[in-house]
């Protein structure tokens, strides 16, 4: 139908012209919009506290005793059940989070600025794999972290960002994945040439020595520190697509470890879900899939912008972290294209002949074909304070798409475009 | 039939279209065929198939 396709035009249009750029880092609360102190944002679709699965329980309770909101696991509860604090997902406030995706009141956050379309993204910054918040742990060390990242990290990364001027995002990206990435299961490179970036910087920074050196230490120890700045500039790139009437693009996908729930353009704000789908996957040692909790995690906005999983073909050795075959990522990323819009005129694969990954979800190509979108992604523990297990591939439930193209027919219908 | 028979005598060459347990069939007996990976739209669901049909 030309309505649909001339929408899809010009929603593939915004994706593609979008320029994300690292503008600063700022304070939750002053930042991201309708924030306060007792809202907590959250990863995924919309979610109350009784549905929540372990690992966002866990970070929601660490996320209050950060704050000073209870003293201990057993007051944070009492207030999360009180109906005092307020969930929120962080797609509802320009933000993103990966795993649980838990963002409270005074947490650092990365400005990123779609410079092509003026919206502005947010996220916090990355806390290093294993026993962290956004898998669910809250123990003493975890908080004491967080700690850390309020009053050192951010501080010094912020001064280091108003000398460096404004990152290009999106040049940084399509760097990475020439490089071996595929900016959501791996950010090797880009923490690289994050650090590369910023190093002479941070050294003309005002603090003292010992914390400039902690700074570095703690990027250089933590492979995943660039994922926090690939989510929210993949979140600044999609949003204004989200914006185009009769498309149906899918502009966002998330997950609270419930629920899978996508949005689609021309649907607006709504999203349609379904439970979240168990992760096939590779674990720690000591861990099996009965120890995994569902899909979770607001990180699967990159494949939503075709990187992460679509791009796998240019990072084969993500496998020995997700599982599977430098074939099958080969494989996942061609198969992509199916169910796409266009070719990414940033991020492109060399081995693929220098082919733009696959961009731009197409709602109607996903029902047609059956061919669901290929994620990779983390596995937390299902139980809270426990962290990471794991990680692995997984794909949405067809029920979203289903659902939402219930919806755009019947939208389409009441409009009076279709009998 | 008569047409089709000379077709046997000759060396086989095989599209398949559809389910791939055909075409591994003929793999096994070593008869040349090539593999379309093809499902009918919406994976035969015809209340989604209606849908994607009142959107062309």
């Amino acid at each position: 139908m030309h309505l649909v396709e001339k929408a899809n035009k010009e929603a593939i249009e915004r994706i593609l012209n979008a320029q994300p750029t690292l503008i600063g880092i700022g304070i939750a609360i002053e930042e991201i919009p309708g924030m306060d102190i007792k809202t907590i944002l959250h990863a995924g679709p919309p979610i109350t506290w009784d549905k929540m699965s372990g690992p966002l329980r866990g970070a929601i309770i660490g996320g209050l005793i950060y704050e000073g909101l209870a003293k201990t696991e057993a007051e944070a509860i009492a207030l999360a059940e009180s109906g005092e604090i307020k969930f929120d997902p962080c797609h509802h406030h320009n933000a993103v989070g990966p795993m649980a995706g838990v963002v409270t009141a005074s947490m650092p956050v990365w400005i990123v600025e779609n410079r092509g379309y003026g919206n502005k993204a947010y996220c916090t910054l990355n806390e290093g794999l294993g026993k962290v918040l956004r898998y669910g742990a809250y123990s003493e060390d975890v908080i004491e972290r967080l700690k850390w990242i309020e009053k050192t990290l951010a501080p010094v990364l912020k001064e280091a960002l108003t000398l460096a001027g404004p990152i290009d995002l999106k040049s940084m990206i399509a760097q990475v994945v020439m490089m071996g990435d595929e900016a959501h299961n791996r950010n090797k490179a880009g923490t690289s040439l994050f650090i590369r970036e910023l190093a002479p910087h941070i050294i003309l920074t005002s603090f003292a020595n010992d914390e400039k050196a902690a700074v570095l230490r703690f990027i250089h120890s933590n492979d995943h520190f660039f994922l926090n700045l690939s989510m929210p500039a993949c979140k600044a790139t999609l949003d204004p697509a989200g914006e185009v009437k009769y498309s149906t693009l899918v502009y966002a996908m998330a997950r609270n470890g419930t629920e899978f729930g996508i949005r689609v353009a021309g649907l607006g704000d709504r999203w349609f879900t379904a439970p979240a789908e168990i992760i096939d996957g590779l674990f720690f040692p000591g861990f099996t899939a009965e120890d995994a909790n569902p899909d979770i995690g607001d990180s699967v906005i990159t494949e939503t912008t075709g990187i992460g999983g679509f791009a796998m073909a240019a990072a084969p050795a993500i496998v020995q972290f997700v599982g599977g075959t430098p074939q099958d990522a080969m494989n996942f990323s061609k198969t992509m294209y199916e169910i796409t819009e266009a070719e990414n005129n940033a991020y492109k694969i060399p081995v693929l002949n220098f082919r733009g990954t696959a961009t731009g979800i197409n709602l109607l190509k996903v029902v047609e074909t059956g061919i669901l979108p290929i994620i990779n992604t983390g596995i937390a523990h299902k139980d809270p304070g426990v962290g990471q297990v794991g990680a692995g591939l997984v794909r949405p439930p067809m029920k979203c798409f289903e659902d939402a193209l219930e919806a755009f027919v019947a939208l389409m219908e009441e409009e009076g475009i279709i009998d | 039939m008569n047409k089709i028979n000379p077709l046997f005598k000759k060396e086989l060459k095989v599209v398949n279209v559809g389910l791939k347990s055909f075409a591994t069939d003929l793999k096994q007996q070593d008869i040349q065929v090539i593999h379309v990976d093809w499902r009918p739209p919406a994976g035969g669901n015809e209340r989604m198939a209606k849908l994607l049909n009142k959107l062309k």
